[in-house]
């Protein structure tokens, strides 16, 4: 008796283990759409930090004139 | 803003990489798990750090080839762009290290060999400080520049294949293999190295941009006191 129930325990838990097979990933979290609350945050840094180079490099170019007009004289 | 095609293509591919590397499908791994995605935005660092070092060092033989002074501001500008996706490198891996293999440094001869070769690139900068006179600088540092260069290329690709890294491509394997696996990470991967080596060449100009402009306000201000 006791042989029998601990192979039906071996059993319960290799089932158990093989149906954790599958990989656990945040799929509750995108089922629930809140992926889109992570993608919307990274796209407004990468917009901030590119308008920021985008002003800086406009400002290079200002420089870049000044001196042209500069040198000229 | 002129011949910029480039720079808007950088923000396109790195605004695709955000939304393709967080909502496309990736294979489904133990241990790693969602934290895969971290892929996309490590390892470019360290593709647009090999990149901008390799734009450094070809500037850097072009200036012992001819005496230009340019070509030694371009080289420098360069590697100081470099430098930066280097430590960016370092940084993530060592939050990605934390969570997969249970502590940020776990002395892995990838992280080792990065870690030497970013000291390597800092030691260029220290050396340009330490010398006043331009032109020994540019001789010295453009000599330097290439030893660093030569000495990063083993570090980081050779060295950590020949022994056992946790870094997947590494013990004798050709990188990528496991992902070469799984194609469906190679859409978004390829497109973000290109925006980030674009990126990054992009920073490096604007830097370099100023940099000129001072220099041509050095040699203003030298012509007036003549």
């Amino acid at each position: 008796m006791k042989k029998i129930s601990s192979l039906l325990l071996l059993i319960m838990i290799s089932i158990t283990a093989s149906s954790q097979q599958e990989v656990e990933m945040a799929d509750t979290m995108r089922s629930e759409g809140k992926i889109y609350v992570v993608v919307a945050i990274m796209l407004v840094v990468l917009a901030g930090i590119v308008a920021y180079l985008v002003s800086i490099d406009r400002k290079a170019s200002r420089l870049e004139k000044k001196l042209d007009e500069l040198g000229k004289r | 803003m002129k011949n910029s095609w480039w720079k808007i293509l950088s923000v396109v591919l790195l605004i695709y990489t955000v939304i393709g590397g967080l909502l496309l499908e990736v294979p489904r791994l133990v241990i790693i798990h969602e934290s895969i995605r971290a892929l996309y935005f490590h390892v470019p660092m360290w593709f647009g750090m090999v990149f901008l070092f390799l734009v450094s060092v070809g500037y850097s033989i072009a200036y012992l080839r001819n005496h230009q002074q340019r070509f030694d501001t371009i080289a420098s500008t360069f590697a100081h762009a470099g430098l930066v996706f280097g430590i960016l490198g370092i940084i993530t891996g060592m939050i990605w290290a934390n969570y997969t293999w249970g502590s940020p440094w776990h002395g892995d001869p990838k992280q080792n060999g990065a870690a030497i070769s970013t000291l390597i690139y800092l030691a260029y900068f220290i050396l340009r400080g330490s010398l006043d006179n331009p032109e020994q600088r540019a001789r010295l540092s453009a000599v330097y520049s290439i030893f660093a260069f030569a000495a990063m290329i083993p570090l980081i690709f050779i060295i950590p294949r020949m022994t056992s890294s946790m870094h997947p491509g590494s013990g004798g394997n050709p990188g990528f293999n496991m992902y070469d696996l799984d194609s469906r990470m190679r859409p978004v991967f390829y497109p973000a190295v290109v925006g980030w080596m674009l990126l990054g060449t992009w920073i490096a100009s604007v830097r370099l941009r100023i940099l000129q402009a001072e220099e041509k306000i050095l040699d203003l201000e030298y012509e007036k006191n003549k």
